[in-house]
């Protein structure tokens, strides 16, 4: 399995990593060699068997009364914001203006 | 004797019965990590010790009107750095969670905290759990108290190294994929991971959601059942936390034998690659559980050999959806300068993550990514189906299946970190009951001619710690493994 650096580019720009040249280059070669080693997968026989997304018995979803609860303050959940503004997160500009 | 040397068990003890107090504690404590953590390098955060003093001064002061005690009040803890503590930072051994101080405490926290324990510090990890040597800490690596030159093991390695050098008495750690017994086994010390869902994970920074799990790191059996019994329990908050009763794990130590306990060896975990003093140390320990009454027999687990891969799909495709969260909006580093939106996230997260998380968010993204997720993920999860279906096999026919926790005894600082696909591969003998979700516990089992400490493992079936820690306790007392201590230099 060889993973070529635009493949690399691609992943990491889904990835929202703006990773360097050097980077790309070094995780080229690494991760060829880790996928080649996850081929032995492949010498598994898995039809017909259900993929595993929980070990907890049960598949039912968990809910509760739809009820207020105690939770996080405006002031307290914008304390670690690394930008805030009149109570909000602040963020560089989404929409261009041109 | 010393007060940093007692056990947990010991320790409470001394406390209930008034022969040391609060203060004296702190004071002990505080000034065997002034001794030995510039060498250890156990912990990112400490915490304050004049707070912890005046603390223990007014716990005294309220004790000597009424003397009672609750099992973890006054005692000195350390919590791994991935668990969220209200007030005191939690920085996942990240660049990007820099500043952050969580406004609330992990439903495990909360538990400790309603008992009074000393919240001691904060340890050292690789990087959001991902590595077996704490060498992946963007706060550089822990030290392992055995011989400074080696790794303590990870991803735990500073909650391991920590109680090991008895900077405290006990120690919380995760465990994703090995990550409490593996520092366990490298440090001579006991590390259990519980059963998936048997402990809340709520207020734990999120790794692989699914394999995910808090568990205790201490001096010996008994001290990992005093702190499970804390832990344990289901929890409104965490939707996978098992409503399931919770039993005195202490009590299961009445029966002080294995008699009756078939015990199974799994071939697969005896094969090449297993280092020769590690197989005899193992060996051997077999060897003192049939002694004590147990039933040895051979068993099979086919899909071993195929586990690491799965893992490393699983864990790290999960990790790529959880960690997409750090976008430099809400908390913790942001990028400067960014002209927009996108180019921020690009950035922050560049400058944010390590190495080792970049390459796991690359992969699990690739395991996920359109026209590579049958192939991958998809796959995986069907092989982690067939790995567990090994496990409910075997354990129709035997209790407890005994393995090593690692290849080899923890190895030199530097002689993986260029090699990833090296450092995952020492992960082997640990994720099988990763995958699986079963309880397991890592505890000493003999010492390599260098002196490094090798650990042996035991596993059990779903939501029985009880019957691993009586066999664990069984075997521990017929030892004297855990009287060895480090000579720190």
């Amino acid at each position: 399995m060889s993973i070529e650096i635009s493949q690399v580019e691609h992943v990491a720009e889904l990835a929202r990593l703006q990773l360097s040249r050097e980077e790309l280059e070094r995780l080229s070669t690494q991760l060829s060699r880790i996928l080649t080693y996850m081929e032995e997968l492949n010498a598994v026989d898995t039809a017909g068997i259900p993929g595993t997304t929980s070990v907890v018995a049960g598949d039912a979803n968990v809910l509760r009364e739809d009820e207020v609860q105690p939770s996080l303050s405006p002031g307290q959940a914008l304390r670690n914001a690394p930008e805030a503004v009149d109570g909000l997160f602040h963020v560089p500009q989404i929409i261009s203006d041109r | 004797m010393s007060l940093v040397k007692c056990t947990l068990k010991e320790l409470q003890d001394r406390f209930t019965r008034g022969d040391v107090s609060a203060v004296e504690i702190v004071r002990a404590y505080f000034l065997r990590i002034s001794v030995v953590e510039s060498k250890v390098k156990a912990f990112i955060t400490l915490n304050d010790k004049e707070t912890m003093l005046s603390q223990a001064e007014a716990l005294d002061h309220a004790l000597s009107a009424w003397r009672k005690t609750e099992p973890m009040m006054a005692m000195p803890i350390a919590v791994k750095d991935n668990i969220c503590t209200e007030g005191l930072p939690t920085t996942c051994g990240s660049r990007i969670l820099g500043g952050f101080v969580p406004p609330y405490s992990a439903t495990v926290v909360d538990a400790l905290r309603s008992q009074q324990y000393f919240l001691i510090g904060k340890t050292n990890l690789d990087e959001f759990g991902m590595g077996s040597s704490t060498e992946y800490s963007a706060f550089g690596a822990s030290r392992n108290p055995w011989k400074l030159s080696h790794v303590p093991g990870g991803s735990s390695g500073g909650s391991a190294a920590a109680v090991a050098a008895d900077e405290c008495v006990a120690a919380l750690g995760t465990d994703t994929g090995g990550s409490i017994r593996q520092p366990a086994a490298c440090c001579g010390v006991v590390g259990l991971k519980p059963t998936y869902g048997r402990v809340s994970r709520y207020g734990l920074i999120a790794f692989a959601s699914s394999l995910d799990q808090i568990g205790p790191i201490t001096k010996d059996v008994m001290d990992a059942a005093l702190m499970l019994n804390v832990l344990a329990g289901h929890d409104p908050r965490d939707s996978t936390s098992a409503d399931k009763p919770v039993p005195d794990f202490t009590r299961v130590f009445k029966k002080k034998d294995v008699k009756k306990l078939k015990i199974g060896v799994p071939l697969e975990f005896f094969a090449e690659g297993l280092d020769e003093e590690v197989y005899d140390a193992v060996g051997e320990a077999l060897a003192v559980l049939e002694e004590l009454g147990g039933t040895i027999e051979e068993v099979s687990l086919p899909h071993t050999g195929v586990a690491v891969a799965t893992y490393y799909i699983v864990a790290t495709a999960e990790a790529s959806s959880n960690l997409a969260r750090y976008d430099g909006v809400k908390y913790g580093f942001r990028a400067k300068e960014s002209p927009d939106l996108l180019e921020m996230y690009r950035l922050t997260r560049q400058e944010g993550f390590g190495p080792e998380v970049k390459r796991r968010i690359m992969l699990g993204t690739y395991a996920l990514s359109s026209g590579y997720y049958d192939a991958y993920y998809a796959k995986a999860q069907a092989v982690r189906t067939l790995i567990r279906q090994d496990f409910d096999r075997v354990f129709q026919d035997v209790d407890l299946l005994v393995t090593p926790v690692m290849p080899t005894p923890a190895f030199q600082l530097g002689e993986k970190i260029e090699d990833p696909l090296q450092m995952y591969l020492s992960d082997l003998y640990t994720i099988s009951a990763s995958l699986a979700g079963l309880p397991a516990i890592s505890l000493p089992c003999g010492y390599s001619r260098k002196g490094l400490p090798i650990g042996m493992q035991i596993l059990g079936r779903p939501f029985e710690e009880d019957v691993v820690l009586r066999a664990a306790r069984a075997y521990e007392l017929a030892t004297d493994w855990r009287k060895k201590r480090p000579l720190i230099r």
